[in-house]
């Protein structure tokens, strides 16, 4: 039986890449799919509990995460091709109009 | 018996009327067609047809109802600490005697105005102006307390703006509209003075403080040098809104406006607002014999200054004009010297022949192209016969010669002043109603007398005509009034006084002490006869000056050059104010106050403000680079921040 730390080590390093990923990818769709990959961290942390402690909430919460995530991806990619449309490239560096 | 909930309706039937013409005329504005003409002068002049009625029904149940007075409380206004005020209605004979006299002159001149205006591209707007200046009218009047009055006050300070500039398009007479504006603001600043220390005298007392009836029973507790400071700032007030020197200023340059305006708001109505207020305050004024004392001299100064001005004035308004602030200081003299039914009387005879002589100047006029000058009148009285025996009743009214209105009235102040001992005052006030008949005189011989108008322009002589029904009705039933209602105050057995003496309740006794070492019937009537004499001395001359000599410039040669000169430039007294009043102030206000504390001081103050954060701003503004990266990286340096302090804390 393996306990519930390999779990949240696995669901941190997950964590962790994903949020690498964002700070440093240029690529819009790159930091989309790590912002994805973040969430679904969080699920597995959330699935652990719930199958550690022996209570169903935390398996409640992953279907909603999983419902906003598809909601979001699809707002999201719409997002990005307007913004393709809109500049003709992906890098986040263009899109820079906030700037102070 | 009429019912005092009804008291309300006296003033809203000219407001609706006024709100639905306004509004007509804004809906209007730009249709090529104009206004609907009839269906404006119906509603407009219904308006007061109607208050008219109605404020005669409460005269009527006036004069059985023991107590002497209506009163109607509308509702709670303003109720904060020691001070309530509520909208309420107050009809004594005082004020019935004013809105009979508003509403019944109004409606003539309503009326009147249909006939005159009946040209004009504004003619819904005039009539808005007009219903809302009756309006504010009969508020001044009907207020039971000095801040509705002040509403009606205001209200009809600013109908008269408007109505002095109602052709805005002229440069001159929009001018004319704020100079009156202005001067009219500074008498306001101490009516409001006046009225906070009428609060702050008697506010620990009772919280209606500002209630003229609850004045009247708590004079107590003013001591004398507040009274004086009270009736000195009200009576500022009165300078400004009843046109005495130094504010009278405006008047002249009032005339400006349409011809039925100066007849009902620069000559019967608003200008004696100022009157009313003292003779409705005459409690608190009888207490005050200095400013009494002052009062008198004002109106003494400004009679018989007025007076002087008007010999030489050639606009056929503008004699009218200063006959009129020359006739409010009458009014004033009279309540100088504690005669406040013979003030009341004057103002109500001089309403009906005031208004009569601006209404047939206004027909003159009509009828000369909208020429005003009279050394190009003369001769009309073949082509006008209803507006020239009309304007002589006027005239005569004016002069004084019995049995016209003017006589009762005037000989009543004149003996007023005899009989309290100003005998000096008396005797400039004789001089002043002999100038009176000399000017009025000049006026009529110059416009009605002779053989041919002296006009220049053949096409203006020959489209000279008498003006439409409309307008000469109102001069004939003005005519009618001007001669028989001075049979109301005959000494003696005055219907007037009697009717009156319910307003001057406490002051009766105080009046009655004013010394009255001159008194003596026979003396009355010797007095009589001799400001008659003066009446009648003052046409002689302006018989012999104006219809003998066909020169016209025989007063020149009589007075001398200089003293002409002062009369016809009005004593300098515009000059004067522009050179230590009004120069001064452009120029501080551009040096000082523009160039030096706008632009330096306020400028300065609101652009360090802004460099100040520009400053601050300096070594952070990089941080918003404007790429998301950057704006994530740092969001998650500070999780790492809260987080790792929410875990290693103890």
């Amino acid at each position: 039986m393996i306990g519930l730390q390999p779990y949240l080590l696995v669901s941190a390093i997950l964590f962790f890449i994903g949020v690498a990923g964002v700070l440093t990818r240029k690529n819009i769709f790159i930091i989309f799919m790590c912002i994805e990959l973040m969430l679904n961290a969080v699920n597995l942390t959330f699935v652990s509990f719930s199958r550690f402690l022996g209570h169903l909430n935390g398996q409640a919460i992953v279907f909603l995460i999983i419902a906003v995530a598809a909601a979001e991806a699809a707002i999201g990619l719409s997002i990005v091709i307007l913004m393709f449309k809109n500049k003709e490239s992906l890098s986040v560096d263009d899109f820079n109009t906030m700037k102070g | 018996m009429i019912d005092s909930s009804l008291l309300p309706l006296i003033p809203l039937f000219p407001l609706l009327g006024a709100i639905v013409s306004g509004f007509y005329s804004l809906s209007k504005n730009n249709s090529e067609e104009g206004p609907n003409k009839s269906l404006i002068s119906f509603i407009s002049c219904s308006a007061p047809i109607l208050s008219f009625i109605l404020s005669f029904m409460f005269f009527l149940g006036l004069t059985d109802n023991k107590e002497r007075f209506f009163s109607f409380n509308a509702f709670e206004w303003i109720n904060s600490g020691s001070l309530n005020i509520n909208a309420e209605f107050y009809l004594d004979p005082l004020s019935s005697m004013m809105t009979l006299v508003i509403t019944f002159i109004g409606s003539l001149i309503h009326i009147y105005s249909t006939g005159y205006m009946q040209k004009d591209r504004g003619f819904a707007r005039y009539f808005s102006y007009l219903n809302l200046f009756t309006f504010s009218m009969l508020i001044l009047v009907l207020g039971k307390n000095l801040p509705i009055m002040f509403l009606g006050w205001e209200g009809v300070g600013l109908c008269s703006y408007l109505l002095i500039g109602f052709w805005f398009t002229d440069k001159e007479k929009a001018i004319a509209g704020n100079k009156a504006f202005i001067t009219n603001r500074i008498g306001d600043f101490g009516l409001l003075m006046g009225t906070f220390m009428l609060f702050w005298g008697l506010q620990k007392y009772t919280p209606n403080s500002l209630d003229f009836m609850v004045i009247r029973d708590n004079l107590k507790y003013l001591d004398p040098t507040t009274i004086t400071a009270i009736t000195m700032l009200l009576f500022v007030g009165c300078m400004g809104k009843s046109a005495q020197i130094p504010l009278h200023v405006w008047l002249p340059d009032a005339m400006s406006g349409p011809t039925p305006v100066s007849a009902l708001i620069h000559a019967a109505t608003m200008v004696t607002a100022g009157i009313y207020l003292i003779v409705r305050m005459n409690f608190l004024y009888s207490l005050a014999p200095a400013t009494l004392s002052f009062i008198l001299l004002i109106g003494v100064l400004t009679a018989f200054f007025a007076a002087t001005v008007a010999i030489t004035q050639s606009d056929i308004k503008k004699v009218l004009a200063y006959s009129t602030v020359s006739q409010l200081g009458f009014m004033f003299i009279a309540v100088g010297s504690g005669a406040y039914v013979a003030a009341s009387f004057h103002l109500f005879t001089h309403a009906f022949f005031k208004a009569l002589l601006f209404l047939g100047s206004g027909s003159v006029i009509h009828a000369m192209s909208e020429e005003q000058n009279i050394w190009k009148m003369g001769g009309l009285f073949s082509k006008m016969k209803i507006t020239g025996s009309t304007f002589a009743i006027g005239t005569l009214a004016i002069c004084g010669i019995p049995p016209f209105a003017g006589f009762f009235s005037k000989d009543e102040i004149l003996w007023k002043l005899w009989e309290t001992g100003n005998t000096v005052a008396y005797a400039i006030a004789l001089i002043t109603a002999g100038i009176t008949s000399f000017y009025m005189a000049r006026l009529f011989f110059l416009t009605f007398w002779g053989e041919k108008i002296r006009h220049d322009d053949l096409h203006v002589v020959e489209h000279v005509h008498e003006s439409p029904l409309v307008m000469t009705l109102p001069l004939i039933i003005l005519a009618i009034g001007s001669t028989v209602v001075g049979f109301l105050g005959i000494p003696h057995s005055s219907m007037f006084e009697e009717w009156l003496n319910p307003v001057l309740m406490g002051t009766s006794e105080v009046a009655k002490n004013i010394h009255h070492e001159n008194a003596n019937d026979s003396m009355e009537y010797i007095l009589m006869g001799l400001s008659v004499l003066v009446a009648l001395i003052g046409i002689g001359f302006a018989y012999v000056l104006y219809v003998k000599d066909k020169s016209g410039n025989m007063l020149k040669k009589v007075t001398g050059k200089v003293l002409f000169n002062i009369s016809n430039n009005k004593w300098f007294f515009d000059e004067v104010n522009d050179k230590i009043i009004i120069k001064p102030l452009v120029k501080t206000s551009d040096y000082f106050l523009f160039r030096f504390v706008e632009k330096n001081i306020i400028d300065g103050f609101v652009n360090g403000v802004s460099s100040v954060y520009t400053a601050m701003s300096y070594g952070f503004r990089d941080i918003s680079s404007g790429k998301v990266s950057n704006y994530a990286y740092f969001m998650i340096i500070g999780l790492i921040v809260m987080f790792s302090y929410a875990i290693l804390k103890p």
